[in-house]
Protein backbone atom coordinates (compact mmCIF):
# COMPACT_ATOMS: atom_id res chain seq x y z
CA UNK A 1 0.00 0.00 0.00
CA UNK A 2 2.83 2.33 0.97
CA UNK A 3 4.55 1.46 -2.30
CA UNK A 4 1.47 2.06 -4.39
CA UNK A 5 0.81 5.38 -2.68
CA UNK A 6 4.35 6.64 -3.27
CA UNK A 7 4.22 5.38 -6.86
CA UNK A 8 1.10 7.33 -7.79
CA UNK A 9 2.16 10.30 -5.70
CA UNK A 10 5.44 10.62 -7.57
CA UNK A 11 3.75 10.24 -10.97
CA UNK A 12 0.83 12.61 -10.59
CA UNK A 13 1.00 14.81 -7.51
CA UNK A 14 4.73 15.49 -7.30
CA UNK A 15 5.16 15.31 -11.05
CA UNK A 16 8.72 16.36 -11.86
CA UNK A 17 7.74 18.75 -14.61
CA UNK A 18 4.47 20.20 -13.40
CA UNK A 19 5.04 20.47 -9.66
CA UNK A 20 8.76 21.18 -9.36
CA UNK A 21 9.83 22.32 -12.86
CA UNK A 22 12.64 19.80 -13.09
CA UNK A 23 14.06 18.74 -16.42
CA UNK A 24 12.45 21.69 -18.16
CA UNK A 25 15.31 22.37 -20.59
CA UNK A 26 15.22 19.03 -22.33
CA UNK A 27 11.44 18.97 -21.88
CA UNK A 28 11.17 22.13 -23.97
CA UNK A 29 13.91 21.32 -26.44
CA UNK A 30 13.14 17.69 -27.33
CA UNK A 31 9.34 17.87 -27.38
CA UNK A 32 8.83 18.84 -31.02
CA UNK A 33 8.26 15.24 -32.20
CA UNK A 34 6.53 12.41 -30.36
CA UNK A 35 9.07 9.77 -31.45
CA UNK A 36 12.12 11.53 -30.00
CA UNK A 37 10.17 12.48 -26.91
CA UNK A 38 9.37 8.81 -26.28
CA UNK A 39 13.04 7.85 -26.68
CA UNK A 40 14.28 10.50 -24.27
CA UNK A 41 11.48 9.74 -21.82
CA UNK A 42 12.41 6.05 -21.76
CA UNK A 43 16.06 6.90 -21.17
CA UNK A 44 15.10 9.20 -18.29
CA UNK A 45 12.93 6.49 -16.70
CA UNK A 46 15.81 4.03 -16.89
CA UNK A 47 18.44 6.41 -15.49
CA UNK A 48 16.17 7.50 -12.63
CA UNK A 49 15.24 3.89 -11.85
CA UNK A 50 18.91 2.98 -11.46
CA UNK A 51 20.42 6.11 -9.92
CA UNK A 52 17.90 6.80 -7.16
CA UNK A 53 18.41 3.43 -5.38
CA UNK A 54 22.19 3.62 -5.98
CA UNK A 55 22.33 7.07 -4.47
CA UNK A 56 20.09 5.87 -1.64
CA UNK A 57 22.75 3.27 -0.78
CA UNK A 58 25.49 5.92 -0.98
CA UNK A 59 23.48 8.25 1.21
CA UNK A 60 22.65 5.57 3.77
CA UNK A 61 26.09 3.99 4.12
CA UNK A 62 28.54 6.83 3.39
CA UNK A 63 27.05 10.30 3.41
CA UNK A 64 24.58 10.59 6.27
CA UNK A 65 25.84 11.79 9.65
CA UNK A 66 26.99 8.67 11.47
CA UNK A 67 26.57 6.44 8.41
CA UNK A 68 30.18 5.27 8.44
CA UNK A 69 29.70 3.98 11.98
CA UNK A 70 27.20 1.40 10.69
CA UNK A 71 29.85 -0.69 9.01
CA UNK A 72 33.33 0.66 9.86
CA UNK A 73 32.95 0.57 13.63
CA UNK A 74 32.03 3.01 16.37
CA UNK A 75 35.08 5.26 16.08
CA UNK A 76 33.87 6.50 12.65
CA UNK A 77 30.37 7.38 13.84
CA UNK A 78 31.20 11.07 14.34
CA UNK A 79 31.94 11.81 10.71
CA UNK A 80 29.40 13.86 8.73
CA UNK A 81 30.13 13.66 5.02
CA UNK A 82 26.79 15.06 3.86
CA UNK A 83 28.51 18.05 2.22
CA UNK A 84 29.93 15.59 -0.32
CA UNK A 85 26.52 14.44 -1.50
CA UNK A 86 26.35 16.69 -4.59
CA UNK A 87 29.64 15.36 -5.94
CA UNK A 88 28.87 11.71 -5.13
CA UNK A 89 25.39 11.88 -6.66
CA UNK A 90 26.53 13.59 -9.83
CA UNK A 91 29.38 11.09 -10.26
CA UNK A 92 26.93 8.17 -10.05
CA UNK A 93 24.63 9.87 -12.51
CA UNK A 94 27.37 10.69 -15.01
CA UNK A 95 28.53 7.07 -14.95
CA UNK A 96 25.03 5.70 -15.50
CA UNK A 97 24.38 8.13 -18.34
CA UNK A 98 27.53 6.98 -20.09
CA UNK A 99 26.31 3.41 -19.72
CA UNK A 100 22.92 4.26 -21.22
CA UNK A 101 24.67 6.04 -24.08
CA UNK A 102 26.72 2.95 -24.90
CA UNK A 103 23.65 0.68 -24.70
CA UNK A 104 21.48 2.92 -26.90
CA UNK A 105 24.24 3.35 -29.48
CA UNK A 106 24.62 -0.44 -29.70
CA UNK A 107 20.96 -1.44 -29.88
CA UNK A 108 19.27 1.49 -31.61
CA UNK A 109 21.62 3.67 -33.69
CA UNK A 110 18.68 5.56 -35.25
CA UNK A 111 17.38 6.62 -31.84
CA UNK A 112 20.96 7.47 -30.84
CA UNK A 113 21.28 9.81 -33.80
CA UNK A 114 17.92 11.48 -33.31
CA UNK A 115 18.60 12.21 -29.64
CA UNK A 116 22.02 13.63 -30.51
CA UNK A 117 23.45 15.98 -27.93
CA UNK A 118 20.54 15.45 -25.56
CA UNK A 119 21.58 11.95 -24.54
CA UNK A 120 24.80 13.04 -22.76
CA UNK A 121 22.84 16.03 -21.50
CA UNK A 122 20.66 13.67 -19.43
CA UNK A 123 23.60 13.93 -17.02
CA UNK A 124 22.67 17.55 -16.50
CA UNK A 125 18.94 16.95 -16.63
CA UNK A 126 17.75 18.41 -13.35
CA UNK A 127 15.05 15.75 -13.05
CA UNK A 128 17.72 13.11 -12.50
CA UNK A 129 19.73 14.93 -9.84
CA UNK A 130 16.47 16.28 -8.43
CA UNK A 131 15.19 12.73 -7.96
CA UNK A 132 18.22 11.88 -5.84
CA UNK A 133 18.17 15.14 -3.89
CA UNK A 134 14.46 14.86 -3.11
CA UNK A 135 15.03 11.22 -2.12
CA UNK A 136 17.60 12.54 0.36
CA UNK A 137 15.62 15.50 1.67
CA UNK A 138 12.35 13.58 2.02
CA UNK A 139 14.17 10.83 3.93
CA UNK A 140 12.77 7.86 2.06
CA UNK A 141 13.24 4.97 4.50
CA UNK A 142 13.91 1.79 2.46
CA UNK A 143 15.66 0.89 -0.79
CA UNK A 144 12.42 -0.58 -2.14
CA UNK A 145 10.64 2.72 -1.69
CA UNK A 146 13.58 4.55 -3.25
CA UNK A 147 13.31 2.34 -6.34
CA UNK A 148 9.57 2.94 -6.56
CA UNK A 149 10.16 6.67 -6.16
CA UNK A 150 12.73 6.69 -8.97
CA UNK A 151 10.46 4.69 -11.29
CA UNK A 152 7.42 6.84 -10.48
CA UNK A 153 9.21 10.12 -11.06
CA UNK A 154 10.60 8.79 -14.33
CA UNK A 155 7.14 7.76 -15.54
CA UNK A 156 5.77 11.15 -14.51
CA UNK A 157 8.41 12.93 -16.59
CA UNK A 158 7.77 10.56 -19.50
CA UNK A 159 4.03 11.31 -19.40
CA UNK A 160 4.67 15.03 -19.34
CA UNK A 161 7.01 15.09 -22.33
CA UNK A 162 4.76 12.72 -24.28
CA UNK A 163 1.73 14.94 -23.69
CA UNK A 164 3.46 18.19 -24.66
CA UNK A 165 5.02 16.60 -27.76
CA UNK A 166 1.60 15.42 -28.93
CA UNK A 167 0.12 18.87 -28.36
CA UNK A 168 2.98 20.60 -30.17
CA UNK A 169 2.59 18.35 -33.20
CA UNK A 170 -1.05 19.41 -33.47
CA UNK A 171 -0.62 23.07 -32.62
CA UNK A 172 1.17 23.61 -35.91
CA UNK A 173 -2.25 23.82 -37.56
CA UNK A 174 -3.70 26.44 -35.27
CA UNK A 175 -3.50 30.17 -35.46
CA UNK A 176 -1.15 31.24 -32.68
CA UNK A 177 -0.19 34.94 -32.45
CA UNK A 178 3.23 35.31 -34.09
CA UNK A 179 5.07 36.53 -31.01
CA UNK A 180 3.85 33.55 -28.98
CA UNK A 181 4.81 30.90 -31.51
CA UNK A 182 7.20 28.19 -30.41
CA UNK A 183 8.51 28.79 -26.94
CA UNK A 184 5.89 31.17 -25.60
CA UNK A 185 2.87 29.02 -26.33
CA UNK A 186 4.69 25.94 -25.02
CA UNK A 187 5.23 27.69 -21.70
CA UNK A 188 1.58 28.65 -21.45
CA UNK A 189 0.36 25.17 -22.39
CA UNK A 190 2.68 23.70 -19.77
CA UNK A 191 1.22 26.09 -17.23
CA UNK A 192 -2.31 25.01 -18.12
CA UNK A 193 -1.30 21.34 -17.94
CA UNK A 194 0.24 22.00 -14.53
CA UNK A 195 -3.10 23.42 -13.39
CA UNK A 196 -4.72 20.20 -14.54
CA UNK A 197 -2.20 18.05 -12.69
CA UNK A 198 -2.74 20.06 -9.51
CA UNK A 199 -6.20 18.56 -9.22
CA UNK A 200 -4.54 15.18 -8.59
CA UNK A 201 -3.50 16.69 -5.26
CA UNK A 202 -6.93 15.71 -3.95
CA UNK A 203 -6.13 12.03 -4.52
CA UNK A 204 -4.42 11.50 -1.15
CA UNK A 205 -6.20 14.01 1.08
CA UNK A 206 -9.48 12.07 1.10
CA UNK A 207 -7.89 9.21 3.15
CA UNK A 208 -9.35 7.47 6.21
CA UNK A 209 -6.80 8.82 8.69
CA UNK A 210 -7.92 12.42 8.56
CA UNK A 211 -10.64 13.66 10.91
CA UNK A 212 -13.88 14.81 9.33
CA UNK A 213 -13.60 18.46 10.34
CA UNK A 214 -10.35 18.81 8.43
CA UNK A 215 -11.94 17.22 5.42
CA UNK A 216 -14.61 19.84 5.25
CA UNK A 217 -12.03 22.62 5.59
CA UNK A 218 -10.00 21.03 2.83
CA UNK A 219 -13.05 20.75 0.63
CA UNK A 220 -13.78 24.45 1.10
CA UNK A 221 -10.23 25.36 0.23
CA UNK A 222 -10.39 23.14 -2.80
CA UNK A 223 -13.57 24.85 -3.94
CA UNK A 224 -11.90 28.23 -3.57
CA UNK A 225 -8.90 27.05 -5.53
CA UNK A 226 -11.24 25.76 -8.21
CA UNK A 227 -12.80 29.18 -8.55
CA UNK A 228 -9.44 30.85 -8.83
CA UNK A 229 -8.39 28.25 -11.36
CA UNK A 230 -11.44 28.93 -13.50
CA UNK A 231 -10.79 32.65 -13.44
CA UNK A 232 -7.18 32.20 -14.38
CA UNK A 233 -8.01 29.71 -17.09
CA UNK A 234 -10.55 32.10 -18.60
CA UNK A 235 -8.08 34.95 -18.49
CA UNK A 236 -5.33 32.98 -20.17
CA UNK A 237 -7.63 31.77 -22.87
CA UNK A 238 -8.52 35.37 -23.62
CA UNK A 239 -4.84 36.25 -23.66
CA UNK A 240 -4.05 33.43 -26.04
CA UNK A 241 -6.80 34.44 -28.41
CA UNK B 1 31.75 52.13 -18.71
CA UNK B 2 35.26 53.29 -19.45
CA UNK B 3 36.69 50.13 -17.93
CA UNK B 4 35.40 47.84 -20.62
CA UNK B 5 35.93 47.88 -24.37
CA UNK B 6 32.97 47.76 -26.79
CA UNK B 7 33.38 44.02 -27.26
CA UNK B 8 33.49 43.37 -23.54
CA UNK B 9 30.36 45.44 -23.00
CA UNK B 10 28.61 43.37 -25.62
CA UNK B 11 29.51 40.20 -23.72
CA UNK B 12 27.73 41.52 -20.64
CA UNK B 13 24.79 43.29 -22.26
CA UNK B 14 23.81 40.83 -25.01
CA UNK B 15 22.50 38.09 -22.72
CA UNK B 16 20.34 40.62 -20.89
CA UNK B 17 17.93 41.03 -23.77
CA UNK B 18 18.39 39.72 -27.30
CA UNK B 19 20.32 36.62 -26.36
CA UNK B 20 18.74 35.95 -23.00
CA UNK B 21 19.57 32.46 -21.71
CA UNK B 22 16.03 31.73 -20.53
CA UNK B 23 13.78 33.26 -23.14
CA UNK B 24 15.94 32.81 -26.26
CA UNK B 25 18.44 30.02 -25.64
CA UNK B 26 15.89 27.99 -23.59
CA UNK B 27 18.44 27.05 -20.94
CA UNK B 28 18.38 26.96 -17.19
CA UNK B 29 14.65 26.90 -16.67
CA UNK B 30 14.86 23.79 -14.54
CA UNK B 31 16.23 24.95 -11.22
CA UNK B 32 14.86 28.44 -11.57
CA UNK B 33 11.10 28.69 -11.63
CA UNK B 34 10.17 26.79 -8.50
CA UNK B 35 11.81 29.32 -6.20
CA UNK B 36 10.33 32.46 -7.76
CA UNK B 37 7.31 32.67 -5.46
CA UNK B 38 9.31 35.13 -3.35
CA UNK B 39 11.52 37.94 -4.53
CA UNK B 40 14.13 37.25 -1.86
CA UNK B 41 14.68 33.67 -2.98
CA UNK B 42 14.99 34.85 -6.60
CA UNK B 43 17.71 37.32 -5.62
CA UNK B 44 19.66 34.75 -3.61
CA UNK B 45 19.44 32.31 -6.51
CA UNK B 46 20.66 35.01 -8.93
CA UNK B 47 23.66 35.87 -6.76
CA UNK B 48 24.55 32.19 -6.38
CA UNK B 49 24.39 31.61 -10.12
CA UNK B 50 26.50 34.73 -10.84
CA UNK B 51 29.13 33.37 -8.45
CA UNK B 52 29.10 29.82 -9.82
CA UNK B 53 28.95 30.74 -13.49
CA UNK B 54 31.48 33.60 -13.34
CA UNK B 55 34.06 31.61 -11.39
CA UNK B 56 33.34 28.32 -13.15
CA UNK B 57 33.87 29.96 -16.55
CA UNK B 58 37.23 31.31 -15.38
CA UNK B 59 38.36 27.93 -14.04
CA UNK B 60 37.30 26.04 -17.17
CA UNK B 61 38.90 28.68 -19.36
CA UNK B 62 42.20 28.39 -17.44
CA UNK B 63 42.36 24.60 -17.77
CA UNK B 64 40.77 24.40 -21.23
CA UNK B 65 44.01 23.35 -22.92
CA UNK B 66 44.79 20.48 -20.58
CA UNK B 67 41.37 18.76 -20.30
CA UNK B 68 41.09 15.72 -22.56
CA UNK B 69 37.92 16.31 -24.54
CA UNK B 70 36.52 12.84 -23.78
CA UNK B 71 36.18 13.37 -20.07
CA UNK B 72 35.45 17.08 -20.17
CA UNK B 73 31.83 16.67 -19.04
CA UNK B 74 32.91 14.93 -15.85
CA UNK B 75 35.61 17.56 -15.24
CA UNK B 76 33.06 20.34 -15.78
CA UNK B 77 30.57 18.71 -13.44
CA UNK B 78 33.24 18.38 -10.76
CA UNK B 79 34.17 22.06 -11.01
CA UNK B 80 30.51 23.12 -10.80
CA UNK B 81 29.77 20.73 -7.95
CA UNK B 82 32.73 22.09 -5.96
CA UNK B 83 31.55 25.71 -6.45
CA UNK B 84 27.97 24.80 -5.58
CA UNK B 85 29.11 23.08 -2.38
CA UNK B 86 30.79 26.37 -1.39
CA UNK B 87 27.56 28.31 -2.05
CA UNK B 88 25.52 25.74 -0.14
CA UNK B 89 27.83 25.77 2.90
CA UNK B 90 27.98 29.59 2.96
CA UNK B 91 24.18 29.79 2.84
CA UNK B 92 23.86 27.21 5.60
CA UNK B 93 26.31 29.16 7.73
CA UNK B 94 24.86 32.65 7.30
CA UNK B 95 21.20 32.16 6.46
CA UNK B 96 20.07 28.74 7.60
CA UNK B 97 16.37 29.60 7.29
CA UNK B 98 16.73 30.59 3.65
CA UNK B 99 18.83 27.55 2.79
CA UNK B 100 16.04 25.36 4.26
CA UNK B 101 13.48 27.14 2.07
CA UNK B 102 15.53 26.75 -1.09
CA UNK B 103 16.20 23.13 -0.15
CA UNK B 104 17.26 20.92 -3.01
CA UNK B 105 17.24 23.81 -5.48
CA UNK B 106 20.70 25.10 -4.56
CA UNK B 107 22.06 21.66 -5.38
CA UNK B 108 20.23 21.81 -8.67
CA UNK B 109 22.43 24.71 -9.80
CA UNK B 110 24.84 21.90 -10.75
CA UNK B 111 22.46 20.72 -13.41
CA UNK B 112 21.50 24.20 -14.55
CA UNK B 113 21.94 23.91 -18.30
CA UNK B 114 23.14 27.51 -18.64
CA UNK B 115 26.31 26.58 -16.83
CA UNK B 116 27.17 23.57 -18.98
CA UNK B 117 26.01 25.50 -22.03
CA UNK B 118 28.37 28.43 -21.39
CA UNK B 119 31.29 26.12 -20.58
CA UNK B 120 30.81 24.28 -23.84
CA UNK B 121 30.01 27.27 -26.00
CA UNK B 122 32.32 29.90 -24.59
CA UNK B 123 34.83 29.02 -21.87
CA UNK B 124 36.40 26.17 -23.85
CA UNK B 125 37.40 28.60 -26.59
CA UNK B 126 38.16 31.92 -24.91
CA UNK B 127 40.50 33.49 -22.36
CA UNK B 128 39.73 33.86 -18.64
CA UNK B 129 38.76 37.57 -18.58
CA UNK B 130 36.33 37.25 -21.48
CA UNK B 131 34.92 34.06 -20.02
CA UNK B 132 34.39 35.82 -16.71
CA UNK B 133 32.43 38.62 -18.39
CA UNK B 134 30.45 36.14 -20.44
CA UNK B 135 29.61 34.14 -17.32
CA UNK B 136 28.51 37.19 -15.36
CA UNK B 137 26.49 38.50 -18.33
CA UNK B 138 24.62 35.25 -18.81
CA UNK B 139 23.99 34.84 -15.10
CA UNK B 140 22.60 38.40 -15.04
CA UNK B 141 20.35 37.65 -18.00
CA UNK B 142 19.05 34.63 -16.12
CA UNK B 143 18.69 36.68 -12.95
CA UNK B 144 16.69 39.43 -14.64
CA UNK B 145 13.98 36.97 -15.65
CA UNK B 146 13.99 35.40 -12.18
CA UNK B 147 13.65 38.79 -10.53
CA UNK B 148 10.85 39.95 -12.85
CA UNK B 149 8.93 36.72 -12.23
CA UNK B 150 9.63 36.85 -8.49
CA UNK B 151 8.52 40.49 -8.32
CA UNK B 152 5.14 39.90 -9.93
CA UNK B 153 4.46 36.63 -8.14
CA UNK B 154 5.21 38.03 -4.71
CA UNK B 155 3.42 41.34 -5.33
CA UNK B 156 0.23 39.84 -6.74
CA UNK B 157 0.34 36.64 -4.70
CA UNK B 158 1.00 37.86 -1.21
CA UNK B 159 0.95 41.66 -1.56
CA UNK B 160 4.50 41.98 -0.25
CA UNK B 161 7.95 42.70 -1.67
CA UNK B 162 10.96 41.21 0.15
CA UNK B 163 8.56 40.65 3.06
CA UNK B 164 7.40 44.31 3.36
CA UNK B 165 3.66 44.85 3.04
CA UNK B 166 3.61 47.29 0.12
CA UNK B 167 -0.08 46.96 -0.69
CA UNK B 168 -1.30 47.42 2.88
CA UNK B 169 -2.45 44.91 5.47
CA UNK B 170 -4.86 42.23 4.17
CA UNK B 171 -6.26 41.50 7.66
CA UNK B 172 -6.70 45.06 8.93
CA UNK B 173 -7.91 46.07 5.42
CA UNK B 174 -5.64 49.05 4.94
CA UNK B 175 -4.14 50.48 1.76
CA UNK B 176 -5.29 48.86 -1.45
CA UNK B 177 -7.21 46.18 0.46
CA UNK B 178 -9.65 48.85 1.66
CA UNK B 179 -10.88 49.15 -1.91
CA UNK B 180 -11.80 45.47 -1.99
CA UNK B 181 -8.59 44.11 -3.52
CA UNK B 182 -7.73 40.50 -2.67
CA UNK B 183 -4.44 38.65 -2.97
CA UNK B 184 -4.37 36.23 -5.86
CA UNK B 185 -3.12 33.12 -4.05
CA UNK B 186 -2.88 31.31 -7.34
CA UNK B 187 0.19 33.36 -8.24
CA UNK B 188 2.09 31.50 -5.52
CA UNK B 189 1.40 28.10 -7.06
CA UNK B 190 3.64 26.40 -9.58
CA UNK B 191 1.71 26.86 -12.86
CA UNK B 192 1.69 30.65 -12.72
CA UNK B 193 5.48 30.81 -12.89
CA UNK B 194 5.29 29.17 -16.30
CA UNK B 195 2.51 31.42 -17.49
CA UNK B 196 4.33 34.56 -16.31
CA UNK B 197 7.44 33.49 -18.22
CA UNK B 198 5.24 32.80 -21.25
CA UNK B 199 3.92 36.35 -21.04
CA UNK B 200 7.45 37.78 -20.69
CA UNK B 201 8.43 35.90 -23.85
CA UNK B 202 5.35 37.24 -25.60
CA UNK B 203 6.16 40.84 -24.67
CA UNK B 204 9.80 40.45 -25.65
CA UNK B 205 9.02 38.98 -29.04
CA UNK B 206 6.32 41.50 -29.85
CA UNK B 207 8.90 44.25 -29.30
CA UNK B 208 11.61 42.57 -31.36
CA UNK B 209 10.08 40.83 -34.39
CA UNK B 210 13.42 39.27 -35.37
CA UNK B 211 13.08 36.79 -32.48
CA UNK B 212 9.80 35.24 -33.65
CA UNK B 213 10.08 31.53 -34.48
CA UNK B 214 7.98 29.66 -37.00
CA UNK B 215 6.12 27.09 -34.88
Amino acid sequence: MEYLELFFKSIFIDNMVFATFLGMCSYLAVSKKVSTAVGLGAAVIFVLLVTVPLNWLLDQYILQPGALGKWLGEEYADYDLSFLSFIMFIATIATMVQLVEIIVEKFSPSLYNSLGIFLPLIAVNCAILGGSLFMQSREIPTIGLATVYGLGSGIGWFLAILAIAAIREKIRYSNVPPALRGLGITFIITGLMAIGFMSFGGMLTGGDEEPKEENTVLADEDAKKEEVKKDIADNTIKVVE
Amino acid sequence: MGLLSKKDQKLILDPLADNNPITIQVLGICSALAITAQLKASIVMTVSVIFVLGLGNVVISLIRNIIPSKIRIIVQLTVVAALVIIVDQVLKAFSYQLSKELGAFIGLIITNCIIMGRFEAFALGNGPWKSFLDGVGNALGYGIILIIVGFFRELLGSGTLLGFKVLGDPIAKTGLYATGYENNGFMLLAPMALIVVGIIIWVQRSRNKALIEDH
